[in-house]
């Protein structure tokens, strides 16, 4: 049993939010009153920049998930599960509520648009997301590591990057003096 | 701008000068080898010199080991106008056009020659930092042009390792991240789990909890009162501040077992009841800080230095400050009264009265003024869970989640097996995500938890306040004096164990 299954009600009746977007063929589930948006590659930008004008003014979090054991996971229908997912969480002040969107990120191109230009705030947040994960947002204006060392090789949040399988690097210590 | 790009830039940056011109440099400060020869024993096959060389030449090679490489902050006439325009014009929320017409790529920081400007580290080892964050600054005279924080230097893959840990045992993994507010990041790891647990708290717990974040409240505002007023020069309030602290902490030892770090605040509820006559130590902690605040507000509230080194320092808009998803007492001192506890209530908040502190100007005296009435709103919340503070238990009582008590491990076959599973495998959770946030001393902390349903988290993130505050320090520092940083820096309050995690 999973909390989707006891949650989501596929309410023919669209939600207030949906209603009030501009796009139309969204897939959205709601679970527990907060509104999930599966957004495919062309729709994130279009549907980012219209929350954030219904009211959606602050990009709360975002963060990326490495489904890598759960390639076929429960989806909903019209999706189709990918090994990454760009997950962000925006927040209404107006409404007090929050969205989420989880984008569906290919292995074989990690590439994601950049929320940068409709939320500054996600800047450091997708630099953090490429540099343990791997995703390249694209148009970020300083897409590089931001916690690991510039030389890190790998991302480490991966599931394919092991626990201890690189043993601690440190930069070449200095000699005695 | 493309990773090509940066890198050709990075050719043009002084920081990563050529191996050359380093050596020449060294030359000079080497011994002289013809002289040291005399006093060698050469009868040495290797020559000891040599060796010495390489050491020495090992030893002042620090640029290239503390290099970070296209982390690091360029010389404004390294990068490109359009690069310094969506810089400024991206934190200010203009539209392109707008932003090509406020801001004059030959007035901006373009024009400055490389001769002209001058990059500065500030930390990562210096006091005023508040651990090992750095701050790249870029100046003009006294002047801070650009800024870029380069963090990272405490990070130790605590997401990474959350996977690792059951769900039982991840408490003492996300207590480590901010250890100014351990507490609160127990809470908010406890709500995301049990949110994925079904189970229903009973109330005592839940004011425990109340109780114990409000407290954590009190004790990490009063040391970043402490260490703000040492970063100013006022170690009076340094002490002052950890001297109330230390009240604070020593209630923590004697319910939790330790200062910090506590792993008290527990998927289930709370590790142990509150101890004996806790009514009595917790009045005298509120009854004492209260009025001591009042020392405070004389000390430094009303001292001219004080508000002459903080009014009109570092001032951020509210739009600026949402823009950037600044939280906590950043936004509330731009005058955006957003509390989670008060707009998005948890725990029992919607059963206590207490008031939203904003600011107006939101300069550095504005966080400062938030943040000290906080306390006294903190106080509020805790003298009304000391007079509403339910009875009954302290956690749930179900042997999946919580241990049995230690007597019935003695006693009952069952109890022992219940224990044994709990301590060494955990429990399982419902398949499924959720993001749970609270109001942290610093912000919205939040922990977003995918599960597998297995007994441990298949991802496990923390949305740190002080990470994403962090973003504000460029906004904020941009045309402000050297001088001015330390105290804007400090009125940010970022702790770098949550930044970096």
């Amino acid at each position: 049993m999973t909390v989707e299954d006891q949650n989501i009600e596929d309410r023919p009746a669209e939600n207030d939010i949906v209603a009030s977007l501009p796009i139309k063929g969204l897939i959205y589930t709601e679970s527990a009153g907060t509104v999930t948006f599966f957004p495919s590659q062309s729709q994130y930008l279009e549907l980012t920049n219209a929350l954030k004008g219904a009211s959606f003014v602050t990009c709360s979090d975002l963060c990326a998930v490495d489904y890598l054991r759960h390639l076929e996971r429960p989806l909903p229908s019209g999706v189709s599960p990918e090994r990454f997912e760009v997950v962000v969480q925006l927040l209404s002040l107006s409404r007090k509520q929050r969205v989420r969107i989880r984008l569906q990120i290919p292995e074989e191109n990690p590439h994601a648009p950049s929320l940068f230009y409709i939320y500054p705030g996600a800047e450091n947040m997708e630099r953090e997301a490429f540099d343990l994960m791997g995703i390249v947002f694209d148009e970020h204006p300083d897409m590089t590591r931001i916690l690991m060392p510039h030389d890190w090789e790998g991302h480490p949040l991966r599931k394919d990057y092991s626990v201890g399988r690189v043993p601690v690097q440190f930069k070449e210590a200095p000699g005695p003096r | 701008m493309s990773k090509g790009d940066r890198e050709n830039d990075l050719e043009l940056n002084p920081f990563s000068s050529p191996d050359g011109e380093n050596e020449t440099d060294v030359d000079e400060f080497l011994p002289n080898t013809e002289e040291a020869d005399d006093y060698v024993d050469v009868s040495e096959e290797d020559d000891p010199d040599e060796d010495e060389t390489d050491l020495l030449y090992a030893a002042l090679d620090i640029e290239s080991e503390t290099d970070e490489g296209d982390q690091e902050l360029d010389f404004s006439s390294a990068t490109s106008p359009v690069e310094l325009l969506i810089e400024q014009g991206a934190v200010l929320r203009l539209p392109e056009d707008a932003a090509l017409d406020a801001l004059d790529p030959d007035e901006s920081e373009a024009s400055f020659g490389e001769d002209e400007t001058m990059i500065i580290n500030l930390g990562p080892q210096h006091p005023s930092t508040h651990g090992v964050l750095r701050v790249m600054l870029e100046l003009e005279g006294e002047t801070v042009l650009r800024s870029k924080p380069v963090i990272g230097y405490l990070h130790t893959g605590m997401e990474k390792t959350a996977e690792e840990l059951t769900y039982v045992q991840g408490a003492t993994n996300v207590t480590r991240m901010d250890y100014l507010s351990p507490l609160n990041n127990e809470l908010v790891w406890s709500l995301a789990v049990e949110s994925l647990l079904d189970v229903e708290m009973p109330p005592r717990a839940t004011w425990i909890r109340m109780l114990m974040s409000e407290l954590n409240r009190i004790s990490s505002h009063v040391m970043w009162a402490a260490t703000n007023g040492m970063d100013l020069a006022s170690t009076t309030m340094m002490i002052f501040g950890f001297r109330e602290r230390e009240m604070v902490l020593s209630f923590f030892e004697k319910t939790t077992g330790l200062r910090m770090n506590h792993n008290y605040i527990r998927p289930g509820g709370v590790a142990a009841d509150l101890p004996d006559g806790w009514e009595d130590d917790v009045e005298v902690i509120i009854d004492t800080i209260s009025s001591r605040l009042d020392d405070y507000d004389e000390l430094l509230t009303g001292q001219p230095i004080f508000r002459q080194r903080t009014e009109g320092v570092g001032v951020m808009s509210a739009d600026l400050a949402l823009a950037l998803s600044a939280t906590g007492p950043v936004l509330r001192a731009a005058g955006v009264p957003w509390d989670l506890r008060k707009d998005m209530p948890y725990l029992a908040y919607e059963d206590v009265d207490f008031d939203v502190v904003v600011g107006t100007v939101g300069d550095t005296f504005d966080r400062y003024a938030v943040r000290l009435n906080e306390i006294r709103e903190s106080i509020k919340i805790v003298r009304q869970i000391l007079e509403k503070m339910p009875s009954g238990d302290y956690r749930v009582q179900d042997a999946k989640i919580t241990p049995p008590p230690r007597q019935r491990i003695d006693q009952s076959m069952e109890a022992l097996i219940h224990h044994f599973k709990l301590f060494t495998r955990g429990f399982e959770t419902l398949v499924g995500e959720s993001y749970v946030a609270i109001e942290s001393p610093r912000g919205e902390l939040g922990c977003y938890l995918v599960s597998d349903g297995s007994n441990k988290p298949y991802r496990m993130h923390i949305r740190g306040p002080s990470f994403v505050n962090l973003q504000s320090v460029p906004a904020l520092l941009r045309g402000s004096l050297l001088a001015d940083t330390i105290a804007i820096l400090s009125s940010v309050d970022p702790v770098l164990g949550e930044v970096d995690r």
